[in-house]
């Protein structure tokens, strides 16, 4: 274990912080088809992947930039989680929990196999010289791709929170997700509810990978990485609800980038386990509770 | 206007309901009364596909519906107050009446149907801002019922809504399903409280382990021996 000092300890909370809001946005894509449709969804990290493919795609074979491909990964990502959603999640929603799981599980395995056969396993990254300015402010530099990402995590949680808060279709969303059966009473039609939940919490995790790419390599494998701290997030800020993953997000991200400064290389993940762990025992339940709003 | 025949419902092996035989005719107050488990909800249900039957056919104005979507069932003005509320506790009144007119037809008409709702029940209107859940028992089924009235009923289905709630508002959310009837919406009112069921309805059904075993018109059910010793103990 190292004691760091203080300029260390600044810059691990600041880039916890940028890189928290890539996680929340993952988590609040994958708490919002919990929150929905009680589903855990396994394929959430291959289908990021996806959105980094997307936007590296875009930049080498047509040299669109990596932020304006957002425009392209978002709607992939929400028609391809509108037709995962419709032809393989429907069949199994009144099955056992563990058949989704393993459905899910499947699937991800799928995506994966298929990326890893049609782009192999290199590692890749975006040489794109803007990308790799930092700005310094004291001791603490700040990359440049993080600080976009993050403003765009926040920019695309608050659009989403708008939208589930302001519009009818969002509060349709809300209301599948607290009471089912008042839902179909009023008229949702449920099974759209769920294909929308779909898209939009795999466009949500489309955006992160979009975000990502610009600081991070792509490989087929790499959305895991993300999603296992999602996982952390969404039970931390308790299963379901948006603004828990949200905050929660924020959280781990600092409690990994700190705890990466205290216990280095092959350990750093070791806090966010050992909280989540804590969490599951203590507080199944989460932080700020299962979807309060 | 609702026409149900030789309905037979399943949970998985057990069956529910045996060959249901009943009807509801434009502007009426009908009853189903029953015991718990007898399968009134059950009934319910089914009529709006929440549920499937495994034999027998439902007829609303003149269409089969038993094939059809609960919301394709809920354009057509056939609503249902599920027993327990069902009111999404998290959102506000406004919300949860808002969300009663969630389909064109009814949104086309909010504000209208809004004002209508907080005529009959005013302790909505001093609540709109408060988040359901926090309401009492009572208070919260006037939402129910509000919420079912803001999606434009033609026939509407009210599951126990007496259930779980204090004598003095029992009374008065009776008052206001009357005054519902009053001003044309047709009613079908599940009850095991069959003395107020009866006493105000036009006919009613006794629901007994899934069968009809008795009908009528309600006044000649209230003298009914049988319901008198078995459901009113008298
Ligand atoms: N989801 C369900 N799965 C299995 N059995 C059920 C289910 N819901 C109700 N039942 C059974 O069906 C019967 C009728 O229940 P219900 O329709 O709720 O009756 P009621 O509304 O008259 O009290 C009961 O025996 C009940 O246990
Ligand atoms: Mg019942």
């Amino acid at each position: 274990m190292n004691f760091p000092g203080l300029p260390l300890l600044l810059q691990s909370i600041v880039s916890g912080i940028l890189m928290g809001g890539v996680y929340s946005l993952v988590a609040i894509g994958l708490t919002l088809i919990f929150g929905v449709m009680q589903i855990i969804n396994f394929a959430h990290g291959s289908l990021m992947m996806l959105g980094m493919f997307t936007t590296y795609w875009l930049y080498v074979l047509m040299g669109v930039d990596p932020y304006l491909s957002l425009l392209f990964s978002i709607p992939i990502c929400f028609v391809l989680g509108l037709l995962i959603e419709r032809f393989l999640i429907t069949p199994v929603l009144d099955a056992p929990a563990h058949n989704q799981l393993l459905l899910t599980l499947g699937l991800s395995l799928f995506i994966e196999n298929l990326a890893l056969f049609l782009w192999s396993p290199n590692f890749r990254t975006l040489d794109i010289p803007y990308l790799q300015t930092a700005v310094t402010v004291g001791t603490v530099m700040i990359s440049f791709p993080k600080l976009v990402a993050f403003f765009f995590a926040l920019l695309l949680t608050a659009f989403l929170y708008y939208f589930l808060k302001n519009t009818d279709l969002g509060k349709a969303i809300r209301a599948a997700s607290m009471e089912r059966e008042g839902a179909l009473t009023v008229g949702i039609n449920l099974r759209w509810v769920y294909c929308l939940a779909f898209g939009i919490g795999t466009a949500c995790v489309g955006a992160a990978g979009t975000l990502s790419a610009p600081f991070f390599y792509v490989n087929p494998s790499v959305g895991g990485i993300f999603v296992i701290t999602a996982y952390v997030v969404v039970v931390f800020g308790g299963m379901g609800n948006f603004i828990g993953a949200l905050v929660g997000g924020l959280i781990i991200g600092v409690a990994e980038s700190v705890g990466a400064a205290f216990f280095p290389g092959q350990l750093k993940k070791f806090i966010i386990y050992f909280i989540f762990i804590l969490i599951l025992l203590f507080k199944p339940e989460g932080i700020f509770g299962r979807r309060s709003e | 206007m609702l026409s149900i025949k030789d309905l037979d419902v399943h949970y998985d092996d057990v069956q529910v309901l045996h060959g249901v035989t009943m009807e509801v005719r434009a502007t009426e107050i009908v009853t189903i009364v029953g015991a718990n488990g007898a399968g009134k909800t059950t009934l319910l249900k089914t009529i709006t596909s929440i549920h499937r039957s495994s034999k027998g056919q439902i007829w609303f104005e003149g269409e089969r519906i038993d094939h059809l979507s609960p919301h394709h069932i809920v354009d057509r003005g056939l609503i249902r107050i599920p027993e327990g509320r069902k009111i999404f506790p998290t959102m506000s009144v406004l919300e949860n009446l808002e969300l009663g007119s969630y389909l064109p037809k009814a949104k086309a008409l909010r504000s209208e149907s809004m004002g209508k709702v907080f005529d009959l029940f005013p302790r909505l209107r001093e609540r709109t801002r408060q988040l359901a859940g926090t309401l009492s028992g009572g208070e919260q089924q006037m939402l129910a019922i509000g919420r079912g009235l803001m999606t434009l009923p033609r026939l509407l289905m009210l599951d126990e809504p007496s259930l779980g709630i204090a004598p003095l508002l029992v009374r008065e959310i009776f008052r206001t399903i009357r005054e519902v009837n009053h001003q044309g919406t047709t009613l079908l009112l599940v009850e095991q409280n069959v003395f107020n069921a009866l006493d105000m309805a036009h006919r009613g059904y006794v629901l007994e382990n899934g069968k009809i075993v008795l009908q009528g018109e309600a006044h000649d059910l209230l003298g009914n021996e049988y319901i008198k010793e078995s459901y009113l103990g008298i």
